[in-house]
């Protein structure tokens, strides 16, 4: 699509009716029964992540151990959803995997910054893909979005998805750097025209990284596009989720924004590693009654 | 034209702030004058917030320079001398005699000193470097047991708190205080004292409430380490609540504050024992020389 097309999509938000619509998603009370069905959805909708400078073969060992048996001395527990890794880890982390049914994504084209090359970008992502990646989360150039450079954006997402095949392609719009929710929404328009599978708020290296406002935005995005193409796209904030209770109101987000088609790991995610641990302190405390430490749980 | 008394409302001290509680629920304690005050009655969520809280002080309040605790804890004395009066006139209006007040203020701020003297010294009076029969250098130090939840004495209002507190505190822990349940008011102005001393919030968190209510999550909670009660009905409950997690129990009940509180064994009962090991050269047939 030309610039011009692109420029067409712009569509003003209404960032006070945004915030008061999530204040009101924030005073849902979810308890017993409802809470516990919740929370076990909530863990198998976590990317447990790890993308540090200082990761090892045995740290993304140890997060894969941990996405297949989140907390043994639980039972009915389901595994999360994925886990995410650089590229280099794609293949150990796909070997520590194996048959377990939880899927790898890599983050690909120059995480976090996004600031190279097309052909490296490219070569990046085929980096993932070929190392064995069901998903590739790829970071869009914000500097080209934000000077009004729309077509390169959109040119860039279209490339990439070329480049992953059969591998689901979640865009991060890193929506900190984005600045209004205006930029928000046109992002992850442009974004899902070009074939995103997923639009992803953040790459969780700065604040503010997911937020519900932003995640709001994102979602009515997606009904949007539903709407007029009839082409679902999953969502995944990423990034300050720690908290079961904080999940539990993103849930209630999907649910009244986008219905219950969404509420899979299919189509909606959570990119975080501690809130692995959150969850399960809270499904411990709903068995047994007692608050829980973290001494007593893998650590992240 | 006569003047309005701006009257106080109590409420209850968490990470460095003053929330009311959560539940919003109040209990009324009746002052000697007839005025009724109401009190937070906080719940088991409070608790927990208040956990968390000491739980996130706990590393920053426990690396902290020994010496630093000590200039800390002397703070605590300076803020709370300068607030004496307040003090002395709250005890009076649950019904402390002005004597028995003023004996009560003074000697809890001398207890804080006293603690305020101890942070720096403890670990070299009672860490101790062990003869082995190897080439190792041997040594055991104190280390803070970490979060430490406390049943404070119903009575003496003031004294007790802070008789219980101090320990805790100038040994790197970070605690969940529960006040008196019908003196609470100086427990809610000594958290005032303390919001003023450079004490990092969530070091000590004050709740006022019924101990029937609190004594199950104070005892039971996994991420508390230890426990101390000083009060008389609770304590077997609190023992086998304390078994899930092996938290450390001290029993307190019983004490004479005034008599009992300056003593560095209480700081103890709330210190784990590191032991090290580390090797040494042993030279050819001279003995070790430690």
């Amino acid at each position: 699509m030309t610039n011009n097309q692109l420029i067409a999509l712009k569509r003003p938000i209404d960032q006070v009716g945004v915030e008061e619509r999530v204040a009101r998603f924030q005073t849902r009370s979810i308890k017993n029964e409802a809470k516990n069905q919740g929370l076990k959805m909530v863990l198998n909708m976590i990317d447990l992540t790890t993308l540090e400078g200082k990761d090892t073969e045995g740290k993304v060992r140890q997060m894969c151990y941990k996405a297949v048996h989140p907390h043994d001395a639980l039972s009915d527990l389901p595994t999360v959803a994925a886990v995410c890794v650089y590229p280099t880890f794609v293949a150990i982390a796909k070997d520590a995997l194996k048959g377990s049914g939880v899927k790898v994504a890599s983050v690909a084209t120059a995480f976090p910054s996004g600031n190279s090359s097309r052909k490296i970008k490219l070569a990046d992502t085929k980096i993932a893909v070929d190392a064995g990646a069901d998903e590739v989360d790829m970071v869009i150039s914000r500097g080209e979005f934000l000077s009004g450079n729309y077509s390169f954006m959109f040119d860039e997402i279209a490339a990439i998805k070329d480049a992953c095949g059969k591998a689901r392609l979640k865009i991060i719009l890193e929506t900190g750097e984005l600045s209004t929710l205006d930029n928000v929404r046109h992002a992850s328009d442009i974004a899902m025209l070009a074939g995103a599978d997923f639009i992803k708020t953040s790459t969780g290296k700065i604040s503010p990284a997911a937020t519900m406002p932003v995640t709001l935005v994102m979602l009515e995005a997606i009904r949007d596009h539903y709407y007029e193409t009839g082409k679902m796209v999953g969502m995944k904030p990423a990034g300050g989720i720690s908290k079961s209770k904080l999940a539990l109101h993103y849930l209630v987000m999907v649910k009244e924004t986008l219905g219950d088609a969404w509420l899979s790991n299919e189509w909606f995610r959570f990119g975080a590693s501690s809130l692995a641990n959150d969850v399960l302190m809270q499904l411990a405390k709903q068995a047994d009654g007692q608050y829980q430490g973290l001494d007593y749980f893998s650590k992240d | 034209m006569s003047r309005l008394e701006v009257q106080k409302t109590y409420k209850i001290y968490i990470a460095g702030a003053f929330p009311r509680t959560e539940s919003g629920r109040f209990y009324p304690v009746k002052l000697k004058n007839g005025t009724v005050t109401n009190i937070c009655l906080s719940s088991r969520k409070d608790a927990r917030n208040a956990v968390v809280a000491a739980r996130n002080a706990f590393e920053g309040w426990s690396s902290r320079a020994a010496f630093n605790r000590s200039q800390i804890l002397y703070r605590i004395a300076e803020m709370l001398e300068g607030r004496k009066a307040q003090f002395i006139e709250e005890l009076i209006a649950v019904g402390s005699s002005k004597a028995s007040a003023q004996k009560e203020v003074e000697a809890s701020i001398d207890r804080c000193v006293y603690f305020a003297g101890w942070c720096d010294k403890y670990t070299q009076l009672f860490g101790s470097v062990n003869p082995v029969a190897s080439s190792h250098f041997n040594f055991s130090v104190q280390e803070p047991t970490g979060v430490v939840t406390i049943i404070a004495p119903e009575s003496p209002s003031l004294l007790g708190l802070v008789s219980a507190i101090m320990p805790v505190i100038a040994g790197g822990n970070t605690c969940v205080v529960l006040a008196s349940e019908n003196s609470p008011h100086v427990a809610v102005t000594f958290a005032e004292v303390l919001n003023s001393s450079d004490v990092p919030g969530g070091v000590i968190n004050i709740l006022t409430g019924k101990e029937d209510e609190l004594v199950e999550h104070f005892s039971s909670h996994m991420d508390v380490n230890a426990t101390i009660y000083c009060r008389e009905k609770h304590l077997t409950k609190i023992k086998e609540n304390a078994s899930l997690n092996v938290k450390r129990v001290s029993d307190w009940s019983g004490k004479d504050w005034f008599k009992d509180g300056d003593d560095p064994y209480l700081l103890l009962e709330m210190q784990e024992v590191k032991t090290t090991w580390h090797p040494i050269e042993n030279i050819a047939g001279t003995k070790s020389g430690y």
